[in-house]
């Protein structure tokens, strides 16, 4: 039989990436891991929320995250030895990157996608500034992109993405995370460019496993069906790049929705 | 011989005898959707109250081992928000079931008049959600008392059938059973989650639920499911939904000899998958098939003599 309850184990480190973004490590006991997929992340006696994994390895697993609300802000302050339970992994994860994979990250959304990078044919790794620019020791060949030229190239990842489709270099797919405008104008410019793409959307979750029903994305279980998706089912779901759910379940649109998850 | 395992609950027609339990991808039209093309025969949405409600911290619901643990607290959007989130429910289908909650007898009048317009096949009350505070058992609703001035209530408010879900922790099941009846209740849903239970983590000495506590269910609470059903069906004559633990094939055919004439499935979703009614179903006419059987209906009380 199944076990889904969150399994206690001490922080190994914590690490300050970016301005407002910090790693923890934890050691690495989950059964099998699909870049790309999730785990329910638990702060004993505050709440539980999902977070890709940004570094697998043998020994530990790294949590990227950028703090919102409450939770992330807590989580922040944490110290090494300090108790959080996990479970998982849940979700389906990025198809095997192929020879000629570009990965394409935006914010906090490169976290999720960084275990593959080694893979990855060219990193398209995009902030709104410098400051807040994720892992640019760790992957020093990547092509930075800031909103305000702070640091890397001025601009949006389209750009640098769209270099890449021009310079005639064969691309076999684009895996993308980062806000849904963000990964909507991807999904378009590989659309318009024949490309295969991936995504990786997010909603408001509280069972990880396809019970509670609770992120709907259209008629997609998010949890379940997703996290990564195929562009061309993204593309035409009403509420990507629209709406979401509070966690009543109440539809909102996506500003709404950001702004609540920032309490 | 073609194997009929289409049955009908108050006048609802369904496929076969599977109906989502409350509280399982009940959110929105399109959760439900899933559940109908996973193969259930019904579908009841997630708990609507009056006023918008968040529920309670998480984790809101774990497993371990066949127990399976849930405090979500009724979280949904109110019943306003509710009426355009199901106002295109027909299109799924098959029969879906509004499950109504309050705090006062008077708010499922008003819970139900204000989804007066969204297209339901009938009415649940659970009276016997044990974890959220102002509803169910926290709120005494699972006596015979107040589930016959709800019943009552309900009863005037609508013209679809009421079902009313029922606890099987309850000391006085029959009491309340017969009470829904008298009140007018079409059918009775037994049962809800059992428990509550608790899970303590004991590295951080902290209960896991966010709400401490939570309801149990999944496959270690079916026996008891059954023995309920199996005692209520010499107790009252309206129809039972038969809920708790049904995971396989075997357990709906046993839910349905012990006297239930249709099956609420919930947990199973959690493990056999969103097509866990589609998996049970055929399970179930396989069986039914291989014993000669005509019709799923022949078995339903078959466990008692006489």
């Amino acid at each position: 039989m199944r076990d889904d309850y969150p399994k206690t184990l001490e922080i190994k480190d914590i690490r300050d990436e970016a301005k407002g973004f910090y790693t923890i490590f934890l050691p690495n006991i989950l059964q099998g891991f699909n870049p790309g997929q999730f785990v329910m992340l638990w702060q004993p006696g505050v709440d539980e929320k999902p977070f890709g994994i940004s570094y697998f390895g043998k020994d530990k697993i790294g949590i990227t995250f950028e703090v919102k609300g409450r939770f992330t802000k807590r989580l922040s302050q944490m110290k090494k030895g300090d108790i959080v339970g996990i479970r998982g992994p849940y979700g389906n994860g990025f198809p095997e990157p192929g020879k000629g994979c570009v990965i394409v990250g935006g914010g906090c959304g490169i976290a999720p996608l960084a275990p593959m990078a080694a893979k990855s044919a060219s990193l398209i790794i995009g902030a709104r500034s410098s400051d807040l620019l994720l892992f640019r020791k760790r992957f020093p060949d990547a092509v930075f992109v800031t909103d305000d030229g702070s640091f890397g190239r001025k601009g949006f990842v389209t750009a640098a993405l769209s270099d890449i489709i021009e310079s005639g270099k064969n691309i076999s797919a684009v895996y993308c995370c980062g806000p849904e405008i963000m990964m909507q104008k991807v999904m378009e410019l590989c659309r318009k460019n024949s490309i295969k793409c991936y995504i990786s959307a997010e909603r408001y979750m509280k069972c990880g496993f396809g019970v509670c029903g609770q992120c709907m994305c259209g008629d997609n279980v998010v949890c379940m069906d997703g996290p990564v998706f195929d562009a061309d089912d993204m593309l035409g779901n009403p509420d990507f790049n629209s709406s979401a759910r509070l966690k009543s379940g109440r539809k909102v649109p996506l500003a709404e929705y950001y702004a609540y998850r920032t309490k | 011989m073609k194997m009929d395992i289409a049955v009908e609950l108050c006048g609802m027609k369904m496929a076969n005898p599977t109906i989502l339990a409350s509280g399982i991808m009940g959110v929105s039209a399109g959760s439900l959707g899933r559940m109908a093309q996973g193969g259930a025969g019904a579908v009841t949405v997630k708990s609507i109250s009056m006023e918008e409600r968040e529920g309670h911290s998480s984790p809101v619901m774990f497993s371990f081992g066949d127990v399976f643990m849930n405090a979500v607290g009724y979280s949904n959007p109110g019943a306003r928000q509710a009426c355009i989130e199901f106002e295109d429910i027909k299109k799924i289908g098959v029969p879906v079931i509004g499950s109504v909650i309050g705090t006062k007898p008077e708010d499922f009048a008003e819970v139900i008049h204000a989804l007066k317009d969204v297209p339901f096949d009938a009415i649940e009350v659970p009276l016997s959600c044990p974890h959220t505070p102002g509803f169910g058992l926290l709120a005494g609703q699972g006596t015979p008392e107040a589930t016959t001035e709800i019943t009552k209530i309900v009863r005037k408010s609508t013209r679809l059938p009421v079902i009313v879900k029922l606890s099987p922790a309850s000391p006085n099941i029959m009491g309340v059973a017969k009470a829904a009846e008298k009140a007018g209740a079409d059918a009775i849903n037994m049962g809800n989650t059992h428990g509550p239970g608790m899970l303590i983590d004991i590295e951080s000495a902290k209960p896991v639920m966010g709400f401490k506590v939570g309801g149990l269910s999944g496959p270690a609470i079916n026996a008891m499911a059954v023995r309920c059903v199996y005692d209520l069906y010499e107790s009252v004559k309206i129809p039972i939904i038969g809920t708790g633990g049904i995971t396989y094939g075997r357990d709906a055919i046993a839910m349905l000899m012990a006297g239930a004439s249709s099956l609420g499935i919930g947990t199973a979703v959690y493990y056999r998958g969103l097509d866990a009614f589609e998996k049970i179903s055929g399970e179930m006419k396989a069986w039914l098939e291989k014993k000669g059987y005509s019709s799923v209906k022949e078995i339903i009380g078959a466990a008692h003599e006489g």
